[in-house]
């Protein structure tokens, strides 16, 4: 008996000294952090380095890249409460419908969050929990030709009117002029998440509110808002391609970046690619915020950008967090919007000299970034796709001529209405 | 006293044949236990399991705090309104989607498979070579071959609009996957280029099983080629075409990855399946989405019970006359 719990006992210290050597010497990490391009490369660059500096490990899991099969499988994974992957890359309208199965980081944040924009920090916060950290921004921008609206006289617009007004003429002096392919604007009107961007933009320009204010009350059925979709429906057909009602964002930038678009609303992102040496566009790219509603309506942008988030079940949250921590530290952002174009969400880096040199438009555009229209997803938390679903079919319907505005907000009222009945 | 003698009758019956037998049957049933176990773990129980949580409201966020609701899920009332999967205008929507998909697209690839079957049923040379052909759309798996063609209808770089505007045909691209009017028959046709070899398969096989004699005496009598075909070889390969329908109908109607990757979840294509998905995964409605996978089942349950009795019948009096 005796040597049995002395051999029970030693067996439970190795046991528990393995555990501490195991964590003092490493811990493994999980990250997802972008599967393609520029983003995958430079988060994978940043993460390398915090491993060498801890002396952890990070492993990459490539998620899908559309992001709204990246949400599907995320559900999956932590509905069942895996801890396969610890670090996640979480999109702006994610914190109300993940929340619950998210680590809160202000134990490990030492503060670090008052340093990024307010906004998105309080768009974060879950239940008084910090579940993510502002890694970058994104604002609905409008696209320009500097030299077409140079060659036709034309101003940058102030209204959505005046912009209708100078594709038009632009479209129709260049289409005469032999150009046959050239169109006075291009969107995201396919009837999916960009949809419910473009359109919140509209509307809120126009004064018309943001679906569902931060009360939870629906307040989309209004004049202001029928006006905006009414200016938006006259579009389709006219100084944008029919086509559009099936654009995403690289369907427009396509369109724009061949030459054969006079506005485009996109996101930053478009920048550095138009930009780049190969682009037939590049130097002739005007960025400016939105335009107003009317001469009363006010410029905006819709809120996007990506955090990154902690899971709940992660096996060691503390070198997760410590991970999040580096990723969204200055160094970082800061090396992300030099070779990537990302947006900071930290302020400072707006006035940062080597940033402005890169992409000059931050500097000029920082109140657009600060003063971005969010999606009412606080509001809406768990059923915010179901909104989102409502909304951008309901627009869709308006865009392609099915129904008129008016009438499609009513029933856009009543199917809302449906969805809260239990509350949100 | 006839009863009792009866009664009597199939006592001693029965207890010879179990004498006899019981060894047997318990045997069948010691050999068929492994494929019930195993039908009842991957059939059965998330079958079950998908009906009991239609009564719930389970949530994709906490699977674990789920209540039961009764039939909330399929209909319920609030403040005179109705809400539930039968009151809603997209599940039946979903509904005619599917029905119509599967009509017109079965009813197609039975017809060019017949077509098919019967040019390589005949004797030329490279046969063996072309009835590998006809088998490429059907060994590519249907993810890769919706994205194929999504490529291919692209309204910007898909070579189909660059070919009709090159011929004259268009005069602007058309966004064949996303305009509500086209979205439906690209499906469509995605789906027959695919499957059409699988029906031609088949009744290929039906068609050389076919006695040569009958054709022999046909041509003696100097019968024209087309009567020969309608009274009699369409007759004797019936039985194998229904069999074919029913196959390619109990798919066709649980179609899901062919339209979510060629037109995502759009309303006008949105089927049963991809209308369940949406509910289960991209609302997180476990329990209403259980429910409409319930509904769906029951909707495949009974057509095929209809497809299976009409196609008894109909084979039946085939064999009689």
């Amino acid at each position: 008996m005796g040597i049995r719990r002395t051999l029970l006992g030693s067996a439970v210290a190795v046991a528990g000294m393995a555990g501490v050597a195991g964590y003092a010497m490493a811990a493994e990490v999980t990250v997802v952090c972008g599967s393609v391009g520029q983003g995958a490369k430079l988060c994978k660059g940043a993460a390398t380095e915090w491993a060498k500096e801890t002396g952890n490990t990070v492993k990459f899991f490539a998620a899908p890249a559309s992001s709204t099969e990246q949400l599907a499988l995320y559900q999956q994974i932590l509905s069942s409460g895996s801890s396969d992957i610890d670090v996640f890359q979480i999109d702006v309208i994610w914190p109300g419908i993940l929340g619950s199965h998210l680590a809160d980081l202000k134990p490990y944040s030492n503060g670090a969050e008052d340093m990024h924009f307010q906004p998105i920090v309080a768009n974060n916060t879950y239940k008084g929990k910090l579940v993510a950290m502002p890694w970058y921004t994104d604002a609905g921008l409008l696209f320009y030709r500097k030299d077409l609206l140079e060659k036709h006289g034309e101003k940058a617009p102030e209204t959505w009117g005046d912009l209708t007004a100078s594709a038009k003429k632009i479209q129709d002096a260049e289409r005469a002029a032999g150009n046959n392919k050239m169109w006075g604007f291009v969107y995201q009107a396919k009837a999916y998440e960009g949809l419910t961007c473009d359109a919140l933009e509209w509307v809120d320009s126009f004064g018309g509110g943001d679906v569902v204010n931060a009360d939870g009350d629906i307040t989309i059925n209004n004049e202001k808002a029928a006006k905006a979709l009414s200016l938006a429906a006259s579009w389709t057909g006219t100084i944008a391609p029919s086509g559009v009602l099936s654009y995403q964002e690289e369907d427009a930038r396509g369109v724009f970046q061949s030459g054969n678009a006079v506005f485009m609303r996109n996101w930053p992102y478009a920048w550095s690619l138009g930009q780049a040496d190969d682009s037939p566009i590049k130097g002739k790219i005007g960025v400016m915020a939105l335009p107003k509603g009317g001469e009363d309506g006010k410029q905006t942008g819709t809120l996007g950008g990506w955090q990154l988030a902690v899971s709940k079940y992660s096996k060691d949250p503390e070198a997760a967090a410590s991970l999040v921590m580096h990723l969204t530290s200055k160094k970082s952002q800061k090396q992300r919007a030099i070779e990537g174009s990302y947006n900071p969400t930290i302020a400072e880096l707006y006035s940062d000299a080597d940033v402005l040199a890169a992409s000059p438009f931050m500097g000029q555009l920082k109140d657009t970034f600060t003063n971005a229209v969010a999606r009412p997803s606080r509001a809406t938390g768990s059923n915010y796709n179901k909104v989102s679903n409502a909304f951008y079919n309901a627009v869709h319907d308006v865009l392609s001529g099915k129904t008129e505005a008016e009438a499609s907000l009513a029933k856009l009222e009543k199917n809302l209405k449906r969805i809260k009945r239990k509350g949100w | 006293m006839t009863l009792a003698l009866q009664q009597d009758g199939t006592a001693t019956r029965k207890a010879k044949r179990s004498n006899l037998s019981s060894a047997r049957l318990r045997a069948a049933w010691l050999f068929l236990a492994p494929m019930m176990i195993a039908l009842a773990a991957v059939a059965g129980w998330p079958l079950l399991r998908t009906i009991w949580l239609g009564f719930t409201d389970a949530n994709l966020t906490d699977l674990s705090q789920s209540q039961f609701i009764g039939f909330e899920n399929y209909l319920s009332y609030y403040d005179g309104e109705a809400y539930g999967v039968l009151v809603d205008a997209e599940w039946w929507n979903a509904v005619w989607n599917t029905l119509w998909f599967s009509v017109i697209s079965v009813g197609f690839e039975t017809l060019f498979g017949l077509l098919i079957a019967l040019i390589l049923n005949a004797e030329f040379k490279g046969r063996g070579l072309v009835r590998a052909a006809v088998l490429i759309p059907w060994a590519i798996p249907t993810i890769v071959s919706a994205k194929m063609w999504g490529w291919m209808l692209h309204d910007q770089f898909g070579v189909i609009n660059e070919i009709l505007l090159s011929v004259g045909i268009l005069s602007e691209p058309i966004a064949w996957t996303a305009d509500p009017s086209t979205a439906m028959w690209a499906v469509i046709m995605v789906d027959v280029w695919k499957t059409t070899p699988f029906m031609a398969l088949l009744t290929l096989a039906a068609l050389q099983m076919l006695p040569g004699d009958i054709y022999e005496a046909a041509r003696v009598d100097g019968i024209n080629p087309i009567r020969v075909f309608f009274k009699v070889t369409l007759p004797l390969i019936r039985p194998a075409i229904i069999v074919a329908v029913i196959f390619r109908s109990l798919d066709a109607l649980r179609v899901f990855d062919l339209i979510y990757v060629l037109t995502s979840s759009s309303t006008s294509t949105m089927s049963m399946s991809v209308y369940a998905r949406q509910q289960l995964v991209d609302f997180q409605e476990v329990g209403y989405g259980s429910a409409a996978a319930t509904l769906l089942f029951i909707v495949i349950a009974l057509l095929t019970t209809i497809t299976v009795v009409a196609g008894g019948l109909k084979s039946g009096e085939g064999e009689q006359s």
